[in-house]
């Protein structure tokens, strides 16, 4: 089968910024692949060079086979694209704005209930409402809903949980989800770390390059060496005083704990454990507790930024 | 203002919009010194809050001080001892490093001296004195999101409100800002921040979540997990965002592919 999208070696620059650096990957069909990582990672000019709306510097990309480039007029019904910023008629009704996407190419919100039922059913309330007067997470659904009027394959949807609160974020990731069991390819990027788990797919973005690319699992599981959960009332005080410990590669805080990583990439996870404890206890911490945790995603994409010199 | 007094104080702070209410009797106080997280989903209040509380909205009803001044009375004083960084807008991309940090000091009134004595401190301790002469648009958005921040403090106010000052910075950075965060707040300053990023809650000394106008849960981290038993805060934000009736519901019938 030949894949959804298929990308070598981009590169887009930008003046002296250089956006994309020479990114490579694939796409397969029916997968939700997601670009995970910050602003400035290059996502948003990704995108917008597989939605044939900017032309990338050198290497090749193919999208359902056909060039963005050359085939622009060809690959833009088969597309859906949600750009990373509000970008629907904030004056025109939730109704009108579908209504305008499906005009644009050809249909008809009628002829198309069943395909956007979904999230339609979730906008239909406000179906009056002006764009510009919903919440965040609704215009999102508005937007996600005029990506799709058109029954295109695959869906771009640059960054489409930003801004937008945690339980409006999960509702989002449902929907994708529901879309994919459709048989719709989805392209996803987002800043949010906690949210690749969402995704069939995932490539870590930094800087214009990428990092990793994965299932999140064995993201995860690439993580080298052993890492720390300390869990201490005073979580500053405790950052501090470790960064005075020889053997600490890393320490950062992570929700409700510091997330320590030892410079000693042989030593066993429990001797490093009690060390880390004795020294925290000797240091006035007499309520420090270690433990060793599997990594996250986050602790995955910082551990390959530091690796790639990318710190700021 | 003395030691252990508080920073906010607001009493059934409340603010209308024709028939929509959308802060309803807020009450709550923040202590001097303390990080407060003020959580809410997109519409539940948060925005309006602190648009009252930094003197920029007028309260329908209640009333709140902040660094002992009334937001509805004293909106100047209130100004003059709080700072405000926000994701969307904080800098001028087309004016220097240098330049920004000046414009906000005459905003503040310093004077030429204290202008230039803080920004030489200000840059060398962000590590920006190569970039002193570079425009904003140019530099890193880590870089630029601490360097707003200091702006923010430049003053010296006694409470800065930070509104999403990490949205879609990278990891590392992201840290490095909550160090800022600590260091200011260790040093006296009041700093009540909003995030859509969970774990950042749980740097918050304490913290309040907004549930359609009204405050539904407000303490310690580990204590509103306890009293709404769940593992994590991400987890209490949905249990109580659910319970907003306006909230349209998410069932939808299912479609065979």
């Amino acid at each position: 089968m030949t894949h959804a999208i298929h990308v070598e070696r981009l590169v887009k620059r930008y003046g002296g910024v250089t956006a994309l650096d020479g990114v490579s990957f694939d796409v397969e069909p029916r997968e939700l692949f997601g670009f995970i990582g910050p602003d400035g990672a290059g996502k948003t000019t990704l995108f917008r060079i597989l939605a044939t709306l900017v032309l990338p510097d050198a290497g090749t990309a193919r999208v359902l086979g056909l060039d963005p480039v050359r085939d622009l007029w060809a690959l833009r019904p088969r597309i859906g694209y949600m750009a990373g910023r509000f970008s629907l008629y904030p004056d025109l009704s939730v109704e009108e704005n579908v209504r305008f996407f499906a005009a644009v190419f050809g249909t008809t919100l009628e002829r198309e209930h069943d395909q956007i039922a979904p999230i339609y059913s979730q906008l239909e309330p406000f179906r009056d409402r002006r764009a510009a007067a919903l919440s965040g997470g609704m215009k999102q659904k508005l937007a996600l809903c005029c990506a799709l009027v058109h029954r295109p394959e695959l869906l771009l949807l640059d960054e489409p949980t930003t801004g937008v609160d945690a339980v409006s974020r999960r509702e989002f990731w449902d929907l994708l989800g529901r879309l994919k069991e459709q048989g719709l390819t989805i392209v996803v990027s987002t800043p949010y770390m906690d949210e690749a788990k969402r995704c069939d797919r995932v490539a870590l973005v930094q800087r214009g390059r990428i990092l990793a690319i994965d299932t999140p699992d064995d993201v995860t599981r690439s993580f080298e060496g052993a890492l720390l959960a300390v869990h201490v009332h005073d979580r500053y005080g405790a950052l501090l005083a470790l960064r005075r410990y020889p053997h600490a590669a890393t320490i950062y805080p992570f929700g409700e704990t510091l997330h320590y990583t030892d410079a000693r990439k042989t030593a066993g996870a429990d001797v490093v454990s009690l060390e880390v404890v004795e020294f925290l206890r000797a240091n006035g911490f007499a309520d420090a507790r270690v433990q060793e945790i599997p990594a996250t995603v986050e602790d995955t994409f910082m551990a390959r930024m530091g690796a790639a010199g990318e710190v700021a | 203002m003395t030691a252990g007094a508080l920073a906010i104080e607001a009493k059934e702070l409340t603010r209308t919009f024709g028939t929509f209410v959308a802060v309803d009797r807020i009450t709550f106080d923040v202590r001097a010194g303390e990080v407060f997280g003020f959580l809410g989903a997109n519409g539940a209040g948060k925005t309006t809050a602190i648009r009252m509380l930094t003197g920029l909205l007028a309260p329908s009803g209640g009333r709140a001080t902040v660094a002992g001044h009334d937001v509805a009375t004293q909106t100047e004083a209130v100004k003059r001892n709080i700072g405000y960084m926000s994701q969307r807008f904080s800098l001028y991309e087309d004016l220097t490093v240098a330049e920004n940090i000046r414009l906000y000091g005459g905003i503040y009134d310093l004077s030429a001296r204290e202008i230039r004595e803080r920004t030489d401190r200000m840059i060398g301790r962000l590590g920006l004195a190569h970039a002193a002469s570079t425009y904003v648009r140019s530099i890193p958005l880590g870089w630029r999101q601490k360097l707003a921040f200091s702006v923010a403090l430049l003053h010296e106010p006694r409470v800065v409100f930070l509104d999403e000052p990490t949205s879609g910075v990278d990891p590392i950075t992201r840290r490095q800002f909550w160090e800022l965060i600590y260091e200011t707040a260790a040093a006296g300053t009041t700093v009540l921040v909003t995030t859509h990023y969970m774990d950042e809650a749980e740097y918050c000394d304490r913290i309040s979540i907004m549930v359609a106008g009204r405050i539904a849960a407000i303490g310690a981290p580990a204590d509103v997990k306890r009293e709404f038993g769940a593992d994590s805060i991400d987890e209490l934000f949905v249990q109580l965002a659910r319970r907003d009736p306006a909230r349209a519901k998410p069932a939808t019938p299912e479609r065979t592919p």
